[in-house]
């Protein structure tokens, strides 16, 4: 294997994780199967699919943390399978279900990595007060971590990848298991994370939340990327169109002339009055034109964003394979 | 396939880590507290039957830990006995409780390898344990000193010496065991009844194991049966079988280091007592000579043990 150029590393906008036809197998079982995409610096990159599609595999090796079957992957130029040090210094993980020793605080037990990264004594105090601020833990920093509710512990665990100051932060199922209030301000640390320059990798299938804070998903289905790019991209993949435009209004003949709007490619009567039109981009000014043009009343007018949960369900429903939706819903 | 980077690295900071929550725990005092009150025991009588019988004795220091008196056992037996149940009591649950934690993909995620994570902990382990054997042995010297007022020699302190030595080594057999067995099995209970039932068989059940598989390997001669004797050849395959067990290889060894008139392990033959002028102490390189293997043996045991579940830990997934 020849050795990775740097430059992907440096240069901004550039690729800092590149996997090339990466292949997991247990024994003749594939979890995950010749799977190649790039995550670009700066980019929150969502990996979607129901569990066991191969997510934490994936990200298990990109870590060095378990072996490569076939294929490779560079993190941030480097090779994880050789150069793991390398790469875990640069990189953070939160774990699924992330857990800390109970019987220490907070502090000691960010310390304690702190101490794994290599940082000196004085860095490491500052760097965790700052981190412990970051993630609103300073009031409990002296607490013991048995203490901690489970949005506590994943806000713990992000302050362990601020303290490294992690270039790409790989989150696996962060938010699974929080409640409402603590998933909404587990995202925004996620933006501000973001904000700053690091890349985030993201595993979950929770839909919304990926929805929410991802640039560019990758749809995982029984170990293979079955989708990759941008919600409104996959959403025209899928879907075959992008926006959904419903119409309610009172008139003769509205169906038929919504039909006629260039972009939109179905239009369906969901009840006598109301219509859904399927389109390649927001229709809705067209939408009401055409109603006033008929002599209609218009009643209501509303478009959904493409959904990236009905994605979801049309990309595993197809498959008897795609059992893992019932985990999504 | 080579990989970079020191498997060294953050050894200490884990090592610390460890050390620190050994010495904390509750489980080790309560095992602290079982040594110590047993160990009293055994050092009370030993010094009551000494303090009655001052006769010449040029190592009145090591009688102290060889010395049994009904009902107790003498000290070097009773630490024989519980030396595995300290070493067991820290590392059964090494590995396990890391997976079961859930902390163990978080720490791996720090730039350090699996090495580093496993020889910490069992080196922070053994560290506990020769803390605590040290401890033993300074209260031993110290009691002698105060009871029998006699100061102890340097040939004494040197073979009580050795006996800190191999009584850690043999913490290690069982220490690296116990950790064996925190990484083949996910339960820390599963884990500890494995070590413990492994602990009792070879201490208690196989003492009376071998001499009964001897005979069926080797059976007695009628000939030596008639004379009222052991047959040699079940005699050697009995005492061969009992070397299996890591207590046998202890208290052998601390038989030829702390009694120094011991000049053989096991049976004798007439051309090892050819010129030895019988109940004359042998010096200490001798003595140490003789229980050679034995303590070969344990090291030898710990390595092994130890390397076992050092492959296994690094070919395990660390997914939950």
């Amino acid at each position: 294997m020849s050795e990775q150029p740097n430059e992907g590393a440096t240069a901004p906008g550039g690729v800092v994780i590149a996997a090339d036809g990466l292949t997991k197998r247990y024994g003749k079982a594939y979890a995950v199967d010749n799977i190649s995409f790039g995550i670009r610096r700066g980019e929150v990159f969502g990996l979607l699919g129901p569990n066991g599609a191969g997510k934490t595999t994936t990200i298990l090796m990109m870590l060095g943390l378990t072996e490569i079957s076939s294929g490779k992957v560079s993190v941030l130029g480097h090779d994880p399978a050789r150069q793991p040090l390398a790469v875990k210094a640069r990189v953070g993980y939160l774990p699924d279900s992330v857990g800390f020793y109970d019987q220490m605080t907070a502090v000691e037990n960010l310390a304690y990595t702190a101490k794994l990264m290599g940082l000196d004594l004085a860095e490491r105090t500052r760097r965790i007060a700052d981190a412990l601020l970051r993630v609103r833990l300073d009031d409990v920093a002296h607490k013991r971590v048995a203490t901690f509710s489970r949005g506590m512990r994943q806000r713990l665990g992000l302050a362990e990848i601020i303290v490294k100051k992690a270039e790409i932060a790989i989150l696996d199922e962060p938010t699974s298991g929080l409640d409402p209030q603590a998933t909404l301000e587990f995202l925004d640390l996620i933006r501000e994370l973001k904000a700053e320059g690091t890349t985030v990798l993201l595993s979950s299938h929770l839909l919304d939340q990926v929805q929410r804070i991802c640039d560019r998903v990758a749809l995982f289905k029984a170990g293979h990327i079955a989708m990759m790019g941008t919600v409104a991209e996959l959403s025209v993949g899928v879907l075959g169109a992008g926006f959904v435009v419903e119409v309610e209004a009172q008139g003769t003949g509205i169906a038929r002339r919504l039909a006629t709007i260039p972009g939109v490619t179905k239009v369906e009567t969901v009840a006598p009055e109301r219509f859904r039109m399927t389109a390649e981009r927001d229709v809705r000014p067209d939408a009401a034109s055409a109603v006033v043009a008929v002599n209609g009343a218009l009643l209501k007018l509303s478009v959904h964003e493409p959904s990236l949960e009905a994605i979801y369900a049309r990309t595993f429903q197809t498959d008897p394979a795609g059992g893992g939706v019932r985990h999504a819903a | 396939m080579r990989r970079e980077g020191s498997p060294f690295q953050g050894l200490g900071t884990v090592f610390v880590k460890e050390l620190s929550d050994n010495i904390s725990s509750v489980r080790m005092l309560v095992l602290e507290l079982l040594i110590l009150l047993t160990a009293l025991a055994a050092l009370y009588g030993a010094i009551d039957s000494l303090r009655q019988n001052t006769a010449e004795d040029p190592f009145l220091l090591l009688r102290l830990f060889t010395l049994a008196r009904d009902p107790l056992p003498s000290f070097v037996a009773i630490l024989g006995f519980l030396i595995p149940l300290m070493a067991i009591g820290l590392g059964f649950d090494a590995v396990n409780s890391e997976h079961n934690r859930r902390t163990l993909s978080r720490i791996l995620a720090q730039p350090i390898y699996r090495d580093a994570l496993l020889m910490g902990k069992f080196l922070a382990a053994l560290a506990t344990l020769a803390v605590n054997l040290a401890a033993l042995w300074l209260m031993v010297i110290g009691l002698g000193l105060i009871f029998l007022g006699v100061p102890p020699g340097t040939e004494e302190i040197a073979r009580s010496l050795v006996f800190l030595v191999v009584a850690i080594f043999y913490a290690g057999v069982w220490l690296a065991l116990a950790m064996l067995l925190s990484i083949v099995f996910r339960s820390p209970a599963t884990a500890a009844l494995v070590a413990l039932g492994v602990w009792l068989f070879l201490t208690v059940l196989w003492p009376m194991l071998a001499p009964a598989f001897a005979q069926v390997i080797a059976p007695p001669d009628p000939r030596y049966t008639a004379l009222g004797l052991d047959t040699p050849d079940t005699g050697l395959w009995s005492l061969f079988l009992m070397r299996v067990s890591p207590n046998e290889l202890f208290i052998e060894a601390m038989q030829a280091v702390l009694s120094p008139t011991t000049r053989t392990l096991g049976a004798v033959f007439l051309e090892q007592l050819r010129g030895a002028v019988m109940g004359a102490p042998l010096p200490l390189a001798e003595s140490v000579m003789i229980a050679w293997p034995q303590m070969v043996g344990l090291i030898a045991g710990t390595i092994v043990l130890f390397v076992a579940g050092y492959v296994l830990f690094q070919r395990q997934e660390v997914r939950a």
